[in-house]
């Protein structure tokens, strides 16, 4: 190589090694390979050369031309690399940083239990039923085989309400059961019936395990009285059991029938689980604890409701949906499942798309 | 109802434990609700007798006793107590005894190089009491070796049942001893009254002027009695109880009540004036009556009442004016039936609770009232002494003789299990049921006088008003009911864990939904709500009558008559009055920043409303990078509103006004509306006067939805989506109209302007102040052009932008943005 073109070479590489930015490689790129670069005016001068020299010249200038080609693109590599690299490491954040905090939406979880029995009993085929909180006399007691001087009503401590202009004394009552829902479907509708009613209810008693207001369900279940369809009180047992077991996640739930008295039932019975004491655990333990009232309607509250009992029967249940809410989730305070106290309900709540149907499990 | 084992024996031959008793109880329908057994924790403690005492020889103050505690052989116990001494009967716990009043377990062991083997106790350590001089000195002659609990007469547990309306025969030992015999538990003993001899005339007679009331009255006067304390048999049985033992002629009246359900009354017949008892209506006296205060009869209530005037409340209480005192020497006992319904129906009118009530509303024994007063004439004689007169009464035994019938397939039918005949008339028969015919088929009872709950007579209470057919009714009813009640006796005797379960039939193999559209409405809006970052609450339904106020209509026919608490009395015209509350309670106890929503019912006169209301309150949680803001009334527009989406209402079917209630801030708060009349929901900032009146600091905002308004998923197939195939040409415009142009007015004019080519508008900039003059504000929007056939020509698009600003000009007056 002769010695210009060895002096270019080098002062070309030292020019690379001397950029250390985009601008000045460049600015060495263009001077040496770009249209009238130092390399370029070389090899147009090359035409003028004579023949033997041309060639041998020729291979000279386009080997340094390669050399320099490669070693200018691999500068321009090398500093893009090095921009990006500056680039992320400029970027660079503190990823442990939280994220901005979206607040967590609750369901309450009576309002899950309430799902839940929904969803049970759905797949028994029962549907939802609806009435008023605000209830006649008539609905709430009368028709319920609860005449105004039954024992039964002192149990009930009822909130009153005023009469409207021509009714009785005491006949606008908060009702006290949702059992009122009862005879407003057999009103309503032919049977066969199979309904639940989840709903309030108040009662006027407030204390460590009672609330002016708490919630039950009611089911009622109506067939016929005779025949291979017959509702009987073998139907009351399963389905209660089957529910029970259902709810607790529990297939052999200890379930116990005791017989009992309701005025709208007979027979009536109480439902217990087992449980411990001790240890608030669902199906273990010694001890029993009551969680339904039960039976089978009794042909008065049939034939208040338009119904012959000859021809009609069925059986109808009732439960806290509190308590079998603080059972299953072993909440010990009744009182504070109405103080909408946030801490609590980010507690015991439940998300928005928690799974609440049958197939997807509780 | 309590009873003691011993008291349950006197009419049940058994030989079944205290477990199996309570178990069965609890199945027959009579639950249990407590036992009391101190005899069980004082099971191991014996009766003993110090042999010798002698000092310990490395301690002043133990002496070292021989005891003979009826082993073979003495035994040794060290003993610190001063009256330890020879010769004296004592109570001896051996090693492995658990003491309850000082709860430790004691040991075998030595004491100072001087084996004890087991403890001599005071009273103290065996939880009875205080007394701690030394250890409890028994009566001389105590044989060694007996069961302390037994000598003691502790080991008498105490059962209290519950018992239900029906039941009025099992607040009655004896009715609960017919009902353990018959489940199997056991024997009936055999109970007579012996009549007593009459000896005089008795000076005092029945007049009945209130026979609906009472239909029968009985009585007798014995002259010469004793009153005095009872025997301590008697005592004991009532204190187990907890009955306070009073005199004798009144501890005899409580034993009845208990024993056989049988409340008797006894006046002291020298304090009775006029030779007369009348039964007759109230007449506003006042009445001190035994519990020591004062009742005004009033002329529904039934009172008995001498020359002097009211001396008892019937069936109630007697009068303390005639009651026995120690100074008695003639007694009138009364023995009468009186109507359920008119004592419960007195009883909760006066708040007044007995023992006698209880029985007598619930029903009592209806052919019991002789042989009764016979029982109690000769118990008052054993105790007190004294002779009897004849038996004056009025009235009669009333018509109680009822018959039921069971066809035995009916016990599978409606009680869901097989049941050989024979078991069910045993039953029964047990019961007292008197088998009157039976062929294959069926069987006829009659019904025992103390079962007024099987085969009652029969009321209906048939829907007020309306065209209803009674007699039929109460003809099919009566085809039914004395055979359920049968059926019932049936199944409790034999358990209801006996009846097979069995599942229901399936109405198809697919169920139909549970839910109605209305119900699903509730579920999908706490799941939006939840989503969308607010926590659910259930707060009370009703609330303070002045909160109501602020929130709506605190209507006179929405207030408790009897409310809980005065803070508690009126219904809330929206869950929103409540959880305003709840925010409260949360700011208070330093939950910042909440966000809550109830989905429950709000009152008004008229109606029930199923309401969606929620509430956020502060500011948007802080974090680096995000400007911390106040919550403003578009959080609570956008809750509304995509919670009206998620139920299916179409958003372009809404409008929105400024005319929400006066809780919101009457600029910052709206109604939507579908249509002119349907609301559909309210939202916007809280009144900040309200907020001050609650005392809550800050800015809050909040929604009210109303879900009964919103319309049901109409069933019907989706057209096809519009899918043109050319590309939308977007459009920006600028107007300035006054301030008082709503954005909804003019997006509504953009919207009319060409219904065919425009596809969409939004809103994406509202602007007031200093570069637009004043009063104006400047609303920019984009505007999607969608052509259909061909793309759009130039000249196309500057009409159809002309047509635009025409038509916002004409509706609103806005122009143009220069």
């Amino acid at each position: 190589m002769t010695d210009d073109l060895d002096t270019l070479k080098q002062e070309v590489l030292a020019a690379l090694d001397a950029a250390t930015d985009a601008r000045s490689w460049d600015a060495v790129r263009v001077g040496t390979l770009g249209k009238s670069g130092r390399l370029t005016a070389l090899l147009k001068a090359l035409g003028q050369a004579a023949p033997e020299e041309r060639k041998q010249r020729g291979a000279a200038l386009n080997q340094l031309r390669d050399a320099l080609g490669q070693a200018i693109e691999a500068r321009g590599q090398a500093l893009e690399q090095a921009a990006l690299e500056a680039r992320l490491s400029g970027e660079r954040v503190d990823v442990t940083l939280p994220v901005p905090p979206e607040p967590q939406g609750l369901i309450h979880p009576l309002s899950r239990t309430v799902e839940e029995m929904v969803a049970i009993f759905g797949a028994m085929g029962f549907a939802v039923a609806e009435g008023p909180d605000i209830e006649t006399d008539w609905h709430n007691f009368s028709a319920l085989n609860t005449p105004a001087h039954h024992p039964a009503r002192t149990d009930h401590d009822t909130f009153y309400l005023p009469p409207r202009d021509g009714e009785a004394p005491a006949s606008r009552v908060l009702r006290t059961q949702t059992s009122g829902v009862q005879i407003r479907t057999m009103l309503a509708q032919e049977p066969p019936i199979r309904i639940i009613v989840p709903g309030r209810t108040y009662r006027a008693d407030h204390d460590a395990t009672h609330s002016p207001m708490f919630h039950q369900c009611e089911g009622l279940v109506i067939g016929p009285a005779t025949g291979a369809g017959a509702i009987t009180l073998g139907h009351l047992k399963g389905t209660v059991i089957e529910f029970l077991r259902a709810f607790f996640g529990r297939p052999g739930l200890p379930v116990r029938f005791r017989a009992s008295y309701f005025p709208f039932t007979e027979p009536s019975m109480e439902i217990d689980i087992g449980w411990s004491r001790r240890t608030g655990e669902i199906g273990g333990g010694e001890d029993w604890l009551e969680v339904l009232g039960s039976g089978m309607v009794h042909p008065r509250v049939l034939a208040n409701c338009g119904l012959d009992p000859r021809q009609w029967q069925g059986f109808a249940f009732g439960m806290g949906i509190e308590r079998l809410t603080m059972l299953k989730h072993g909440i010990p305070d009744l009182r504070s499942l109405y103080e909408s106290d946030l801490r609590w309900l980010r507690h015991y709540g439940f998300g928005a798309l928690s799974p609440a149907m049958l197939h997807e499990g509780f | 109802m309590k009873f003691t084992l011993s008291w349950l024996r006197d009419h049940l031959d058994t030989d079944r434990s205290l477990d199996e008793i309570c178990a069965a109880l609890n199945r027959i329908g009579l639950e249990v609700e407590g036992v009391e057994n101190r005899g069980a924790a004082l099971a191991p403690f014996r009766t003993a007798r110090i042999l010798e005492a002698t000092q310990h020889p490395n301690a002043d103050r133990l002496r070292v006793c021989r005891v003979d505690t009826g082993a073979d052989a003495p035994v040794q116990v060290v003993c610190g107590a001063p009256n330890a001494r020879a010769g004296i009967s004592v109570i001896f716990a051996p090693p492995g005894t658990f003491i309850p009043g000082s709860a430790i377990t004691i040991k075998a062991g030595a004491i100072r190089g001087e084996a004890s083997d087991g403890m001599l106790c005071s009273l103290r350590e065996l939880g009875l009491g205080t007394e701690h001089d030394g250890i409890a000195e028994l009566p001389d002659n105590t044989t060694p070796g007996q069961s302390y609990a037994n000598f003691a007469g502790l080991d008498d547990p105490v059962v209290e049942i519950a018992i239900t309306p029906n039941r009025g025969d099992a607040l009655a030992i004896r009715g609960i001893a017919r009902d353990l015999a018959a489940a199997g538990l056991g024997h009936l003993r055999p109970w007579l009254a012996e009549t007593v001899e009459p000896r005089f005339e008795s000076p005092i007679v029945w007049r009945n002027a209130f026979a609906e009331a009472c239909p029968w009255v009985l009585g007798r006067t014995i002259r010469g009695v004793r009153n005095g304390p009872s025997p301590s048999w008697l005592q004991e049985r009532l204190t187990a109880i907890g009955l306070r033992p009073i005199s004798a002629l009144v501890d005899v009246t409580n034993f009845f009540a208990f024993d056989l359900g049988r409340p008797l009354h006894v006046f002291d017949a020298g304090k009775v004036s006029g030779g007369a008892l009348t039964l007759r209506r109230g007449d506003g006296e006042t009445l001190r009556a035994l519990d020591g205060k004062d009742y005004v009869a009033d002329g529904e209530d039934c009172v008995i009442a001498d020359a002097a005037g009211v001396q008892s409340f019937a069936g109630l209480m007697g009068g303390a004016a005639t009651g026995c005192t120690e100074a008695t020497t003639d007694v009138f006992v009364e023995c009468a039936l009186f109507d359920p319904v008119r004592i419960a129906l007195s009883g909760r009118r006066h708040g007044l609770n007995s023992d006698a009530r209880q029985r007598f509303e619930r029903g009592i024994d209806q052919a019991l009232p002789v042989a009764a007063l016979e029982a109690a004439t000769r118990m008052i004689q054993e105790l007190c002494g004294g002779e009897a007169s004849t038996v004056v009464s009025a009235g009669a035994e009333p018509a109680w003789r009822r018959t039921a019938s069971l066809r035995f397939a009916r016990i599978a039918g409606l009680g869901g299990l097989d049941l050989p005949p024979d078991e069910a008339v045993a039953a029964l028969e047990h019961l007292g049921f008197e088998l009157r015919a039976r062929d294959a088929a069926q069987a006829t009872f009659a019904v025992p006088s103390w079962r007024n709950d099987v085969a009652a007579p029969i009321a209906l209470a048939l829907p007020p008003g309306g065209d209803h057919d009674e007699a039929a009714a109460l003809d099919a009813v009566a085809e039914v009911e004395a055979e359920a009640d049968l059926i019932e006796e049936v199944l409790r005797l034999r358990g209801l864990d006996s009846v097979p379960p069995v599942s229901l039939p399936s109405l198809g193999p697919v169920p139909l939904p549970s839910l109605t559209p209305r119900q699903v409405r509730s579920a999908v809006a706490r799941r939006v709500l939840a989503s969308r970052g607010l926590a659910e609450c259930v707060g009370f339904s009703f609330t303070a009558r002045s909160q109501a106020a602020r929130f709506g209509e605190a209507a006179e026919s929405l207030r408790l008559l009897n409310p809980i608490a005065a803070d508690l009395d009126q219904m809330r015209p929206t869950p929103l009055a409540t959880l305003v509350q709840a925010a409260g309670r949360n700011l208070a106890r330093g939950v910042a920043d909440p966000a809550l929503f109830e989905v429950g019912a709000g009152f008004t006169d008229i109606a029930q409303l199923s309401i969606a209301a929620g509430l956020r309150l502060g500011r948007s949680p802080r974090h680096p990078g995000r400007p911390q803001a106040a919550v403003s009334l578009w959080d609570a527009k956008a809750d509304l509103m995509a919670l009206l989406s998620a139920l299916g209402v179409p958003g372009e079917a809404l409008s929105i006004t400024a005319d929400a209630p006066s809780h919101y801030h009457p600029g910052r708060s709206g109604l939507v509306r579908q249509g002119p009349k349907l609301v559909l929901g309210r939202f916007g900032e809280l009144h900040p006067g309200l907020l001050a009146q609650l005392g809550l600091d800050g800015q809050a905002v909040a929604f009210e939805a109303f879900l009964d308004q919103v319309a049901d998923p109409k069933k019907r197939r989706k057209t096809p989506p519009d899918l043109p195939a050319l590309q939308p040409v977007r459009r920006d415009f600028a107007f300035v109209a006054p301030r008082h142009v709503t954005a909804e007015a003019l997006l509504r004019a953009v919207r009319g302007a060409d219904r065919a080519l425009i596809a969409g508008v939004t809103l994406f900039d509202a602007y007031e102040g200093d570069k637009i003059a004043e009063g104006m504000r400047s609303l920019a929007i984009e505007v999607v052009f969608q052509p259909r056939e061909r793309t759009l020509t130039d000249a196309e698009l500057e009409a159809a932008s002309a047509k635009v600003v025409a038509a916002v000009e004409k509706a609103t007056g806005a122009h143009l943005r220069g």
